[in-house]
């Protein structure tokens, strides 16, 4: 039997290939419907990374909803970093097969749309692996003895150029959608920060915060272990930001390319001397979110990792005041902090698990305000 | 396609003064040669040291990577540098590592193997053509190739910035690669890449001279084999990508010695110039790897089930579509650079578009084998792998091309994974099934069948346990170009690197049959293969004489369909 005999046998399978890969594109482009309010959804998803505290795991987010941040930012250098022992939630795991889990609204729409590539990957390498064998096995030599003289078959032809069509119009149809949501522009009332590639570390400035520009060097060989950080991804001084707030990360090179690139917030962006790269990001829960360099950027390309820290919008105050920073809306009065006259963090100072202490119990899952919510 | 009769072209041999065989002395035929076999045996020599030695880099980047922190470096730092070296050298080492192994398989094994060794051998006598058009230029082309090579080699002699040799990775991004790379070793790999580059255009202008002229008596465009299609299309990809390489590296050069800022933002020029002028490039020269692959395959395959190749024009126009789309895909690797959504948006479209000629091609693959009478020779073995290990490497491309994945994908060892696939499985795999195809015609001896299976199933396996690992390293977001990782990326990287083991015993077993095929290989009679085999360079001996077809064969056309080719196609005339 030829492949067009089969072909014309099965021809009415083909409506129902069309109809399920249409099927299959519903919930990809549904997603986008999802995901225009991820900020509502995203505080409820709270930690549950061992902490032994309870209330202080649901505390963060509660507090980036409240107004209150005065009460939870202690004056005069009073930010406690994270804990690494209890907040590492992006970094990968050994042994690890898939994506890093994801921790931004679009990082999880995107990992939707990955499990459902990978199964059409897995699908169409096991179909031509199966043909294959088949066609080895039944038309052997010893087998077959006699070859057919079959060189054409229209049908055939068009079918195997029009079935990948449609499965790439399956696929297209939910990129397309994807790139237009990580596209979209942050709303005016945005944390800008700004993130700077140097040979060979980060600086991250607060241009909102009276601009400021905080140093981050990966640690030395053997200080990450004792603080409870991955070797080779654990660094002096975290890039803060507030969490569950649309953050407006503009990313620029100092000397070469280099790319900030954060696996489990889906977010990769190049650091381009002479230009700002711009794009939106929201972290859903507070935690420690681990990336690398990711554009051979010299020597010490893999000696650059990064370090994101989400804290609650009250927590964020008091990393900022503790730099010397302002919050929109302070007295216009206040001093800019010296650029990188930043003091070292003291993450071994940390208190256990506390990363939400002193703020406001409040559990209203409210959208979170951005960072222009402080009493004006 | 057509066959004709073997005889003919060497029987009047002993009658001529000037007989077919006459071979020029040593120096004369291996240095100044004019002969495409010849040339295109030295481009085979060339490629296998040329492949020795990036598989020996990439050796010694498997070895450093078996388990986190830095082992292998400071000895290579050392070599390279003299004297004790510091961490800086040692991590640049690491970069000079990555930027030869890259460039030498791309530009000087796959290239001048494919298109230089099959090419220059098989063209001429799969259409009837006593040579080359332009024999001297062949010559040129060759040496070229092997002078850039040597300013390559050289390059590791000079500082290159933190350290000795170009560590600037095989894209030469500015200005890592201008005002990030103070010393001459950057020039030096740059301007490799010009002599690789000028004997690659040389050899394109020869091959389509060649091919669109030089065509025996009835052999037309839709009767030459596949094989000669796809070189006719990556010879047109290379004239038209390669000057544009060419460019962008000049700029480079002028940028770093002569004070201009073509890619220097302070000067008013554009980094990201530079990487869409280097992929506009980089894009078809990956199909300038793999098409000529394609082409071998589509021989090997219709030899070995006995049949005429399933849907040959569809075939033959796919290559042609795949390069054509091949030009407007490139910045697909260029996806984090902050370009516009819309400019994402299409390339991600259009980058997916290529998948549908290339599926047309496995499954016409698949559908030559369907109904034949297959047997499976080590050349079939090696293509039956191509195809199968070349479809997850087409689809893991399917999966970045999206643009919005490539957000966490990118630069990470999933690419890495998947441009092996493509590459060191798609390419390597059909150069290996083309070589066991016609290295008795090339040699006029036998190599060994059982180590040629034994070859393809430890190289089999070695290459995938090297590079599927790395799909599971990319997706937990292990960047490129890294000596070092943290803990977490251990277990993948450990088996990956045992996989490179395997893969190099493999190699010991393929180097032993070449010694075998040499000093005990039985001689090989012309057509070695029998009935399926049904090209021209199959009427001739093996080895074919010194000057083949002194007399053009007519490939009589005894079908009413233009583009049926059987076994019947031709005879020749005398």
């Amino acid at each position: 039997m030829t492949f067009g005999e089969i072909a014309r046998k099965r021809m009415h399978i083909l409506p129902v290939v069309a109809a399920f890969l249409a099927l299959a594109t519903v919930p990809q482009t549904s997603l986008a419907a999802t995901a225009e309010a991820p900020v509502a959804a995203a505080p409820v998803a709270a930690p549950s990374a061992g902490s032994p505290n309870a209330a202080d795991d649901t505390l963060p987010a509660a507090a980036a909803a409240e107004g209150s941040t005065a009460a939870a930012a202690p004056a005069g250098g009073g930010y406690t970093p994270l804990d690494p022992r209890q907040w590492i939630k992006g970094q990968p795991v050994d042994g690890g097969l898939d994506v890093q889990p994801q921790y931004s609204p679009i990082g999880q729409r995107a990992h939707t749309f990955h499990i459902w590539l990978v199964w059409i990957m897995a699908v169409i390498s096991a179909f031509v692996l199966g043909l294959m064998l088949y066609t080895m096995i039944r038309f052997r030599r010893s087998a077959h003895p006699v070859p057919t003289k079959t060189a054409h078959n229209t049908l055939i032809e068009i079918i195997w150029t029009v079935v990948p069509v449609l499965v790439l119009v399956g696929i297209a149809i939910p990129s397309i959608s994807l790139l237009k949501a990580q596209f979209e522009s942050a709303p005016e009332d945005a944390v800008t920060i700004k993130v700077t590639g140097y040979q060979w570390y980060w600086g991250y400035t607060y241009p909102d915060n009276g601009g400021f520009e905080v140093i981050s060097n990966m640690l030395p060989e053997g200080q990450a272990e004792p603080r409870g950080e991955p070797e080779h991804l654990g660094v002096d001084n975290r890039l803060v930001v507030p969490v569950g707030v649309p953050l407006r990360m503009q990313v620029t090179g100092a000397d070469v390319i280099h790319a900030f690139a954060v696996p489990s917030l889906w977010f990769k962006i190049d650091a381009v001397p002479g230009r700002l790269n711009e794009r939106l990001l929201t972290i859903n829960e507070p935690g420690i979110y681990y990336g690398q360099c990711s554009e051979l950027c010299g020597a010490r390309h893999g000696y650059m990792p990064i370090a994101v820290e989400a804290v609650p919008l009250a927590q964020f105050e008091a990393f900022i005041r503790s730099k010397g920073g302002t919050m929109p809306g302070d007295a216009p009065a206040t001093p800019a902090a010296a650029p990188s006259a930043a003091p070292a963090q003291q993450p071994e100072s940390a208190v256990e698990g506390a990363p939400g202490a002193g703020a406001a119990p409040t559990a209203s899952p409210a959208p979170a305000p951005a960072a222009s919510a402080n009493p004006a | 396609m057509a066959t004709t009769t073997a005889d003919h072209f060497e029987a009047h041999a002993d009658a001529h003064h000037h007989d077919a065989d006459h071979k020029p002395g040593f120096f004369a035929r291996w240095f100044m040669s004019t002969n495409h076999k010849d040339i295109g045996t030295l481009y085979l020599i060339f490629a296998i040291m040329a492949g020795v030695i990036g598989g020996l880099i990439s050796g010694l980047m498997r070895w450093e990577l078996a388990e986190p922190g830095l082992q292998v470096m400071g000895q290579v730092a050392t070599y390279l540098n003299g004297g004790e070296a510091d961490f800086d050298k040692m991590a640049h080492s690491w970069n000079v590592l990555i930027t030869a192994h890259g460039l030498i398989m791309v530009f000087f094994m796959v290239m001048p193997a494919m298109i230089g060794g099959f090419g220059n051998w098989f063209v001429p006598l799969m259409i009837g053509a006593p040579d080359m058009a332009f024999p001297r230029m062949n010559n040129i082309s060759f040496w070229l190739t092997v002078a850039g090579f040597c300013s390559l080699m050289a390059s590791t002699f000079f500082p290159g910035g933190t350290g000795y040799g170009a560590g600037v990775g095989w894209t030469v991004y500015a200005p890592l690669s201008t005002s990030g790379s103070v010393g001459p070793a950057v020039d030096f790999g740059i301007f490799s890449l010009h002599l690789a580059g000028a004997a690659s255009i040389m050899g394109a202008i020869n091959f389509i001279t060649t091919i669109f002229n030089m065509r025996a008596p009835g052999m037309t465009l839709h009767k030459m084999p596949l094989f000669v299609w796809s070189i006719l299309v990556t010879a047109f990809l290379l004239l038209l990508a390669l000057p544009v390489l060419a460019a962008a590296i000049t700029m480079l050069i002028t940028d770093r010695n002569f004070g201009t800022t073509f890619f220097d933002q302070s000067g008013g020029g554009d980094p990201i110039l530079y990487q869409h002028l280097f992929w506009f490039f980089g894009h078809p020269e990956v199909y300038i790897m793999i098409l000529p692959g394609f082409g071998m395959v589509s021989q090997i395959v219709a030899t070995f089930s006995r049949k005429p190749v399933f849907g040959y024009l569809g075939m033959a126009y796919a290559m042609v579509a795949i390069g054509v789309v091949g030009f407007v895909v490139w910045a697909h690797h260029m996806y984090t650079i902050g370009m516009d959504v819309n400019t994402k948006m299409y390339f991600t479209a259009a980058t997916m578009v290529i998948a549908v000629p290339t599926g047309v091609k496995i499954f016409s693959w698949i559908a030559t084998m369907w109904g034949g009478s297959i047997e499976y020779k080590s050349p079939m073995v090696w293509a039956l792998g191509m195809i199968f290990l070349f479809t997850v490497g087409g689809v893991t491309g399917v999966y970045l091309a999206n643009g919005g994945i490539d957000d966490v994908v990118h630069d990470t060892y999933f690419v890495v994974a998947h441009f092996h696939y493509v590459l060191s499985m798609g390419a390597v795999f059909s150069l290996f099934a083309g070589f066991y195809y016609w290295f008795p015609k090339m040699s006029g001896k036998m190599h060994s069948e059982f180590l040629a299976q034994i070859h393809f199933w430890v190289f089999f396996v070695g290459v995938n346990v090297i590079f599927f690992p790395q799909h599971f390293l990319g997706l937990q977001g292990m960047p490129r170009r890294y000596p070092d990782y943290t803990p977490a990326y251990a277990y993948w990287n450990e088996i990956s690197s045992y996989g490179y083991v395997i893969m190099g015993a493999s190699m010991i077993v393929f180097f032993v049959n070449l010694i075998y095929a040499f000093t005990a290989g039985k001689k090989a009679p012309a057509n070695y293969w029998g009935d399926g085999a049904t090209t021209l360079e199959w009427s001739l001996s093996s080895p074919p004489p010194y000057h083949q077809f002194e007399t053009l064969p007519v490939i009589e056309d005894h079908h009413s369909h233009h583009d049926a080719i059987g076994p019947k196609g031709a005879t020749a005339a005398h």
